[in-house]
């Protein structure tokens, strides 16, 4: 089921590459089908998903037994929502590409890359098997940034790749030499090496320390967590909205699945030992981009910062839920809270900022590629449907309770406050920061007199109504009902919090 | 009661789907827009009712259920029915109901009418969520939903940027309360482990209560304060509520007198038994020093909503002042009194706006009293009632069971001056305000021929009328029904009360100052309304310097641009900064020392590697040169060489045989 899950968009992206220039819109309409393919074998996955196992749907095959490379595939909570977070993203991205002129087909097939890519990343449980999907990701979204993107997008996709590569051969080097002392490269076995006594190598603590930081690297640029964002505001800008949709939609939630899935449990000494730290930086990756997007005149670097600074709450709910797991009732459970919160999160910010950057992509079309901040006014009077659904989302970003951001962030607060009271602190005025620049892109493009310039702004199409309504349809769903989210991820959670 | 508990979520939930339904509607199916939100009002307001007459006999019903699970226990959420939930509701859905109905007339010419209706009824959803929540989480839930109704509805002229930045300023100052508010919950919740008001003895307040462990902190109690400080405009985050005048007037009436704001107040009703003594000093303290501060700026207001919003943010302070000084029930009586006569208020100065063809300034209208005599009775009686006039009026009995609880409060009298003086001042502007407009000449053309307005709006304003004359009677000392309601025991007539605790004397007093304030401001603003030049008050020939402070607030926005708002600019202009230069630096050098390095070892490679390597093919390609030789393609020379081979391999073999 996984590998053809995972193996059905690279096999139809392949075909659709290798079809002739002139057949450009059966190109298409295969890649999209194929995508609406995997969103079915998706929810057919989490519809016969057991809440009460852990890792399910394995699929074990050795591979190079000798080197400890495994054809090992399964999902639990965490994965399976990631997944359909993918498998959702995809579709809905392609929508908003629909009209892409310069040879759609390619752009399509590279999509599918990229949703095989996450597929693989999101079900991996063997790193070597992990790191060629997560490197995998790398070359259709350069591909798909360097082609389709903005003026500036050769500097951005080369920007991109290099960060990308940096960490990844930080992150390589690192596995090698846990490989070299542990000869496994099995996630699970990895995390109960590390939770026996002394942990991963007992008597090289500077090496681990080293290996330690050079996973952190790769997971922490991907992310990005502050410092290593800068690649990012660039980079979302340029690329093209249905690019920009997957990458912070699904490519960004590799990084914090990651964070989850590798460096937590893996090394628990490590994160705690360096928990200060990591906290500071969690703490500006909340404070910092949501100031910074207060700055931006630009919507599209703006929605991009604020990306950022949600993804930052994510990292607060890790870093915090971080002690070790020695038992004791009143912090397992609020390590719980947190870590749900981290998962239900990561998932709602991918639907409510592929709506956003959906919604800013469609003001960039109509406006004729103006997308500042000044350059509109008054819009709601031309348009008042598409004034109402971006609302919407942008109330869902802001974490209004109702709406499918406010559990998730209440969650990880709540975790977060007990665990790590004064970076939490720290944080909150984020939750400010982030309410102000979001109403003021409301009040400066919607609001106000309408000028005469924009007096023929067409409103949303029906088909641009019915492209983003299912994903308004989860944002109120997940808002109202999260308890659809947290049954899946409170297993998975729990699965982390059990003591070796 | 357990009968009307199970359907009690159906009280909220009416007018949210009227809301739901109300937004798919088309701009022109305004009759059904309206429709649905009345209809679904009065239907809360039946069940409100029905669920109040189940409260009379006191007692408390909840249901809860589970809304998602975390680790091994999970957050839950509920409603409760009980006095003080019950009297909410009515209140609420009361004035609510009036409020729909006026504006049926007052938005008639507006083209949005129909999302006017569907905001309406979201608002009134969220507000009546918040009444049965019986868990601090769904209050919250609730209050942001409050928030969002109001930035709709303060916004809802959005083609007007005041309006626009109004809503905005409206959310975000509320929010720098709620932010604290969540902050208190998640400390409680950290502590007693459940946000439910009240579980079968297991709930956040009944814990409390009986076996006497203090679940609440003066840290948490302060916290959850903030959010009503927002809430309810009281110092330092008033701020945002004289700008949300900025909504049409029906909207002012609802949000900003009677049901919104008062969301603050009835926050810490709920949570009471979590505010220790010290909370409930800095509760008085504020309270009594917004009551001032308010009632002060509002002598100096020209614009008739405006003097509305300032006296809202003032009486807000005196029930704060009750709430810490004498209990829930003060407050509570005060809120209940408050909200009926400050919506017939504000949906009188709408009728007065409406009449004057938009006109809002006061010293630009006159006489309207011969020409609105409905709205001019009906203001005149929610005046005297806001003004405490004695006996008939319903703000009497509640500001003085206000006063009374200052006077008995052990810590200090202040507040209780402050309250006085607050009264003096209330007394003052609220006559120089309808002096103004309704009594000497207009000065403005377009308002000089006022009409009445239609009776869809004037028969909202006689029910609320008759409201704010009635209500007080059920909280008199002598017979005090509204108190011994929200403590579940039964109300006496007792004369006797009248004369204790020298609550006749504070009566006396207040009325005094009430009645020489009235006519203080009468003296001065009937010479002024029937003379020509009616720009320039009074109080500015003879105090300009101490007017001018008044009429800008006290420079109170001023501040906050200078520093708060300053600060975050710069803060963001720092972080942006911060990524440009520092880290966008930081990156640049580390790509510049690599493209250095990269440059080094092409150096190295070219000179040492490149070198070497080159030397080493000469050598080579010289000996190919000679070996070349050897395969030059001439046949004759290979031939001859495989001759002589040849002949040196026989010599060779010859010479072994032997």
């Amino acid at each position: 089921m996984l590998t053809l899950l995972t193996f059905l968009p690279l096999a139809v992206g392949l075909f659709v590459a290798l079809l002739g220039r002139d057949q450009q819109k059966l190109g298409r309409n295969l890649a999209f089908a194929a995508s609406l393919l995997s969103l079915v074998l998706a929810v057919k996955l989490g519809l016969s998903f057991d809440h009460s196992l852990g890792m399910q749907f394995t699929e074990r095959h050795p591979w190079m037994p000798s080197l400890g490379m495994e054809y090992y595939v399964a999902v639990d909570g965490l994965g399976l929502l990631t997944v359909l977070l993918s498998a959702l993203i995809v579709p809905f991205a392609m929508l908003a590409s629909w009209k892409i002129e310069n040879n759609p087909k390619l752009y399509f097939a590279f999509m599918l890359f990229l949703e095989s890519a996450l597929f693989g990343t999101f079900t991996a449980q063997n790193f070597v098997h992990w790191f060629l999907f997560w490197e995998l990701s790398l070359i259709p979204g350069f591909f798909l940034i360097r082609l389709w993107g903005g003026p500036k997008r050769t500097r951005a996709a080369f920007q991109v790749f290099v960060y990308m590569m940096v960490g990844s051969v930080a992150m390589l080097a690192a596995f090698l030499a846990l490989f070299a002392v542990t000869k496994t490269f099995d996630f699970a076995q990895l995390a109960s090496l590390a939770h026996r006594d002394g942990g991963l190598f007992l008597k090289h603590k500077m090496l681990v320390t080293a290996v330690f930081f050079g996973v952190f690297l790769g997971l922490a640029i991907k992310v990005p967590l502050v410092p290593f964002h800068t690649w990012l505001p660039t980079a979302y800008s340029e690329a093209p909205t249905g690019t920009v949709m997957i990458l912070t939609g699904a490519t960004s939630k590799m990084g914090v699945y990651g964070f989850l899935r590798i460096l937590w449990p893996i090394f628990p000494e490590q994160i705690h030992a360096w928990r200060h730290l990591l906290l500071a930086l969690a703490a500006a990756t909340v404070v910092f981009p949501a100031a910074a997007a207060l700055a931006q005149k630009d919507l599209k670097r703006m929605v991009a910062y604020s990306s950022i600074n949600h993804l930052g709450y994510c990292m607060l709910g890790i870093f915090a839920a971080a002690r070790l797991t020695d038992g004791s009732a009143v912090f397992s459970t609020d390590q719980a809270a947190a870590l749900n919160g981290v998962i239900l999160q990561l998932f709602n910010h991918g639907l409510t900022a592929a709506a956003l950057f959906y919604f800013v992509g469609l003001i960039e079309q109509r406006g004729g590629a103006l997308r500042g901040l000044n350059d509109f006014g008054g819009l709601r009077q031309a348009a008042p449907v598409f004034c109402g659904l971006m609302g919407i989302a942008l109330f869902a970003s802001l974490g209004l309770p109702g709406l499918n951001g406010f559990p998730g962030e209440f969650l990880i607060f709540k975790g977060a406050l007990h665990l790590a009271s004064l970076t939490t602190l720290l944080s909150i005025p984020g939750l400010l920061l982030t309410a102000i620049f979001l109403l003021t892109i409301l009040q400066r493009v919607f609001s106000g007199p309408l000028p005469d310039q924009w007096r023929k702004w067409p409103d949303l199409t029906t088909t641009e109504r019915l492209t983003v309504l299912p994903m308004l349809a989860l944002i109120f769903v997940f808002g109202i009902f999260p308890q659809l989210l947290t049954g899946v991820a409170n297993p998975a959670v729990m699965q982390m919090l059990k003591p070796f | 009661m357990e009968f009307i508990i199970k359907y009690l979520w159906l009280m909220p939930t009416a007018p949210l789907l009227a809301a739901g339904i109300g937004a798919l509607l088309h701009r022109r199916q305004r009759l059904l827009g309206a429709g649905l939100a009345i209809g679904a009002i009065l239907f809360s307001f039946g069940l409100a009712c029905v669920a109040f007459s189940t409260t009379l006999r006191g007692g408390r019903a909840t249901s809860n259920f589970r809304w998602f699970e975390f680790g091994t226990t999970s957050v839950q959420l509920g409603w409760v029915l009980d006095p003080l939930g019950a009297i909410m509701a009515v209140m609420v859905t009361f004035v609510s109901l009036l409020v729909f109905v006026y504006s049926v007339g007052y938005m008639a010419k507006d083209e949005n009418f129909t999302r006017f209706f569907c905001f309406l009824a979201l608002f009134a959803a969220a507000m009546l969520g918040l009444i049965i929540a019986n868990s601090l989480l769904l209050f919250f839930i609730c209050w942001e939903l409050v928030g969002l109704a109001s930035y709709l509805l303060i916004g809802f002229w959005f083609q007007k940027p005041s309006a626009a930045a109004a809503a905005k300023k409206a959310f975000i100052v509320t929010r720098i309360g709620d932010l604290g508010f969540l902050l208190g919950i998640l400390y409680l919740y950290g502590r007693a482990g459940t946000l439910l008001f009240y579980d079968g003895g297991h709930g956040c307040l009944e814990r409390n209560a009986n076996t006497g462990v203090m679940m609440g902190t003066t840290l948490i109690a302060l916290l959850i304060f903030c959010g009503a400080v927002g809430k309810s405009g009281q110092i330092p985050l008033h701020v945002w509520l004289p700008d949300a005048m900025e909504g049409p007037t029906p909207v002012s009436a609802l949000i900003h007198a009677a049901t919104m704001v008062a969301a603050g107040v009835f926050l810490i009703a709920r949570v009471y038994p979590l505010m220790t003594p010290e909370s409930l000093q800095v509760v008085t303290w504020v309270g009594a020093l917004t009551a001032v501060f308010a009632a002060a700026i509002a002598v100096a207001q020209n614009d008739i909503k405006r003097i509305l919003a300032y006296s809202t943010v003032s009486q807000l302070g005196y029930m704060m002042m009750g709430l810490g000084t004498g209990g829930v029930s003060v407050g509570m009586f005060h809120l209940t009194t408050h909200a009926c006569f400050k919506a017939l208020l504000f949906m009188g100065a709408g009728s007065v706006i409406h009449g004057c063809h938009e006109e809002q300034d006061i010293r630009k209208m006159g006489g309207l009293s011969r020409r609105m005599p409905v709205t001019f009775m009906t203001y005149a009686i929610g005046m005297m009632a806001l003004c405490g006039v004695p006996l008939f009026f319903s703000g009497f009995w509640s500001k003085d069971a206000i006063l009374d609880a200052a006077h008995h409060w052990r810590f200090s009298q202040t507040p209780f001056y402050l309250g006085l003086v607050g009264a003096f001042l209330t007394a003052f502007y609220m006559t120089r305000q309808v002096v103004l407009v309704f009594f000497g000449r207009s000065t403005n053309q377009e308002a000089e021929h006022p009409r009445e307005s239609p009776p869809v709006m004037t028969l909202p304003l006689v029910i609320l009328a008759a409201g704010a004359m009635l209500l007080g009677f059920f909280g008199t000392p002598v017979w005090p029904w509204f108190q011994s309601y929200l403590a579940e025991d039964n109300a006496v007539f007792d004369f006797s009360k009248l004369t204790e605790g020298g609550q006749l004397g504070i009566m006396l007093l207040s009325t005094g100052l009430v009645a020489v304030a009235m006519m203080l401001s009468g003296w001065i603003y009937f010479k002024k309304a029937a003379s020509a030049d009616r720009e320039k008050d009074p109080l500015e020939t003879a105090q300009p310097a101490l007017f001018a402070l008044l009429q800008h607030k006290f420079y109170v926005d001023e501040i906050y641009e200078a520093t708060v708002v300053r600060l975050t600019v710069a803060f963001a202009m720092f972080s942006d900064w911060l990524d440009r230069k520092f880290w966008g630096g930081l990156v640049r050098a580390v790509s510049w020392l690599t493209v250095a390095l990269a440059r080094l070892s092409q150096t190295v490679d070219e000179t040492v590697v490149n070198g070497s390597f080159d030397a080493g093919t000469e050598t080579v390609r010289d000996s190919g040169k000679w070996v070349s030789l050897l395969q030059n393609g001439q046949t004759q020379r290979y031939l001859g060489a495989i001759g002589l081979a040849f002949c040196g391999l026989l010599i060779f073999l010859l010479w072994g045989s032997q």
